[in-house]
């Protein structure tokens, strides 16, 4: 018994002191991953079972409510927008002149193929409003030294219940993210590389999502151009723009 | 002998009419349930084999593994030269090429936005090549509810359900929004030409039809399907000649490890049919045997009551000099032509009774309202040659074993007591 208060005596204020300090990282990161607004020139590289093939579009997004892409190529997918406002989604295609909408358990659908889903595309949420957080332990990736941090959802409409992410102790950058179904089952893989320095903050250029439901290499999500906090018009987040 | 058994068994109705009933009604069961199990499997298999399996089916490798899922990323590519060689070395069976791709349909308001969606699970065939045979093979004419077959590229057939359910009228365009073969977003707008009703809940729910071109075009599917079936001239499906071409088709292709490289399946591989043929077959014979031990105790046991009844007139026929095993052939004989009668009405009966079963039909729709498997919601019952005779042996077996358990008790008698026996 002696024995056992004096292991909670020393457990308790670790224990204390682990939770304000996850708390702390993940702000960090938040920092980092996180902002009012921005304006993203991306390309995703699908890789297939019989072919690869690579989609770029420009996105822009205004807290994690409102968010407008369009896709600039190839060819088919040249001209096709999306617009997120709230939980809805509208999609429109030139080839056939058309608005159509999606919700609910579409939005968790695969995205041109790729093993990212609109909601994945589209999440720009801090995490620190999604999630509980703790220390779960330290791990070296890549030569860099991570924390692993454990996240349970603190409110009830995340796309993942629980997340494990590995990061940066350097950086506040995530180096690896693993996410959960409610069951407990893996359901992505996301390695981030090529992390630099962009306006003042580290942030990943190139990240890999793998469906860990699916055979093959993953998406890669590759950041060519990023701007923070950039003012963005409003009528870009109106229904309007999509059929301009 | 024959002829004086005959006159009588007919002439007394004490010896007969009781077993002849008995005989009748368990062959006619045995005849009406055999048809409607037929008829029921020859639905399912026709109905399978017709919009799912073909009597043989060809795809990838990688695509077989996974064609739960429609993954018609998997799909052939460069499908018509292997379409023409088959109809060169198999020119004996028909071969079409089919896409399954499932998505959306959008119904647009005024604005060209969404006024309604619903799930899509569409299947593109050789519409337009009436050589193909598709549209009789599918029995499309007599399934459309509405509307006229689509004539040109653009236009699609779409599912009863369907109109219902979203207020859709024949000449209404929807949008097909979908992925196409490389995953990325597939868009094609669709004129309706007419609505169908298969009479299958899981081909009729979200059903949208389109020839084949339209959907190359619509999934980036150039000179590719999702699956090549093939089927018997007769459009009969036999196993063994499909078994035969199976395994000569896939040895050809043994050495070859490419996952695209194609497979083909006979429609017993599919979709557990082969699971499925067995499960009836076992329980079509266990009804049977179970038929037969239960009738073989009824009849051995009225075989009994007519022993005692006839105990005196066998008493007679012992003292007369006439052998023990002549008395008991000649109930064997009896009982034989007791049995063909009762066969022979039992199996007028139940085809009878089969008959109008495979017209009326027994609607099981309400039970498959969530059913993916192929089946059709009226179950009918066939009369096939083989129900003119099964009937027999059920009928002949038990009343024949029947009176043999029965006239043993002739061998027990004891010609010493024989006179005295009979002055009673």
């Amino acid at each position: 018994m002696r024995y056992l208060l004096l292991l909670l005596l020393c457990c308790g204020p670790v224990t204390a002191q682990s939770e304000p300090k996850a708390a702390s990282i993940i702000k960090k990161v938040d920092e980092n991953m996180s902002s009012d607004s921005r304006v993203t020139e991306s390309q995703m590289i699908i890789h297939g079972r019989r072919k690869s093939r690579t989609v770029s579009s420009t996105g822009y997004s205004e807290g994690y409510e409102k968010s407008f892409t369009e896709y600039l190529s190839p060819a088919r997918e040249k001209g096709t927008k999306m617009l997120k406002l709230d939980d809805r989604l509208w999609i429109y295609s030139p080839a056939t002149d058309r608005v159509i909408q999606l919700s609910g358990h579409m939005l968790r659908q695969s995205v041109m193929g790729s093993d990212l889903s609109y909601e994945d595309m589209m999440e720009n949420r801090k995490l620190t409003e999604m999630y509980h957080v703790k220390i779960a332990g330290e791990e070296t990736i890549n030569g860099r030294l991570t924390w692993i941090l454990e996240l349970d959802a603190k409110v009830a409409d995340v796309p993942y219940v629980k997340r494990k992410m590995w990061i940066d102790q350097e950086r506040f950058v995530p180096l690896k993210e693993d996410l959960f179904a409610k069951s407990g089952q893996l359901l992505k893989r996301v390695t981030m590389e090529d992390i630099a320095q962009i306006g003042g903050r580290w942030y990943p250029r190139k990240m890999n999502y793998k469906d860990m439901l699916k055979d093959g290499k993953g998406t890669d999500f590759i950041v060519s151009k990023i701007e923070f906090n950039a003012p963005i018009s409003e009528h870009l987040f109106s229904k309007a723009v999509l059929k301009k | 002998m024959i002829k004086f058994l005959l006159k009588g068994v007919l002439g007394d109705k004490n010896r007969s009419l009781l077993p002849i009933i008995i005989i009748s009604i368990g062959v006619a069961l045995t005849v009406l349930l055999s048809g409607y199990i037929r008829g029921a499997m020859g639905d399912i298999i026709n109905q399978n084999a017709r919009f799912d399996t073909g009597h043989v089916k060809i795809m990838t490798r990688a695509y077989a593994e996974n064609k739960s899922q429609i993954p018609n990323d998997l799909a052939f590519l460069g499908v018509d030269s292997l379409i023409n060689e088959l109809r060169i070395s198999h020119s004996n069976m028909t071969w079409v090429k089919r896409i399954r791709f499932g998505g959306i349909i959008d119904i647009p308001d005024d604005k060209g936005e969404t006024k309604g969606q619903g799930p899509a699970s569409g299947m593109a065939i050789e519409l337009f090549n009436t050589n193909s045979g598709e549209i009789q093979r599918m029995n499309i004419l007599s399934s459309l509810v509405q509307g006229t077959l689509p004539k040109q590229a653009g236009e699609a057939l779409i599912g009863q359900e369907f109109v219902d359910k979203l207020g859709l009228k024949i000449g209404d365009k929807v949008t097909y929004f979908g992925s196409t073969m490389n995953g990325s977003m597939a868009f094609k707008n669709f004129t309706i030409t007419g609505s169908v009703r298969f009479g299958t809940p899981a081909l009729d729910k979200g059903a949208i039809i389109i020839d084949i071109s339209d959907a190359q075009t619509m999934l980036d599917m150039e000179d590719g399907a999702g699956e090549i079936l093939g089927f018997e001239s007769d459009e009969i499906y036999d196993d063994e000649k499909a078994l035969a071409l199976t395994e000569m088709f896939n040895a050809k292709f043994v050495n070859n490890t490419d996952e695209f490289a194609p497979v083909m399946l006979r429609l017993k591989d599919q979709n557990n049919l082969a699971g499925y043929l067995d499960y009836v077959d076992v329980y079509s014979a266990m009804f049977v045997t179970i038929f037969v031990i239960v009738m073989s105790i009824v009849l051995w046991n009225t075989g009994l009551l007519g022993g005692l009844r006839r105990y005196q007139e066998f008493g007679i026929r012992l003292a007369l000099g006439e052998s023990k095993g002549h008395i008991y052939r000649t109930l064997i004989y009896e009982a034989t032509l007791i049995g063909i009668i009762g066969s022979i009405v039992g199996t007028a009966i139940g085809l009878g009774g089969t008959y109008y079963l495979q017209l009326v039909g027994i609607d099981i729709g309400k039970y498959l309202e969530n059913a993916t498997m192929l089946m059709p919601s009226v179950i009918r019952a066939q009369v096939t040659p083989e129900l003119f005779y099964i009937g027999f042996i059920p009928g002949l077996f038990a009343m024949v074993f029947g009176t043999m358990l029965s006239g043993i008790g002739i061998y027990k008698r004891q010609t010493a007591a024989l006179f005295k026996e009979l002055e009673v």
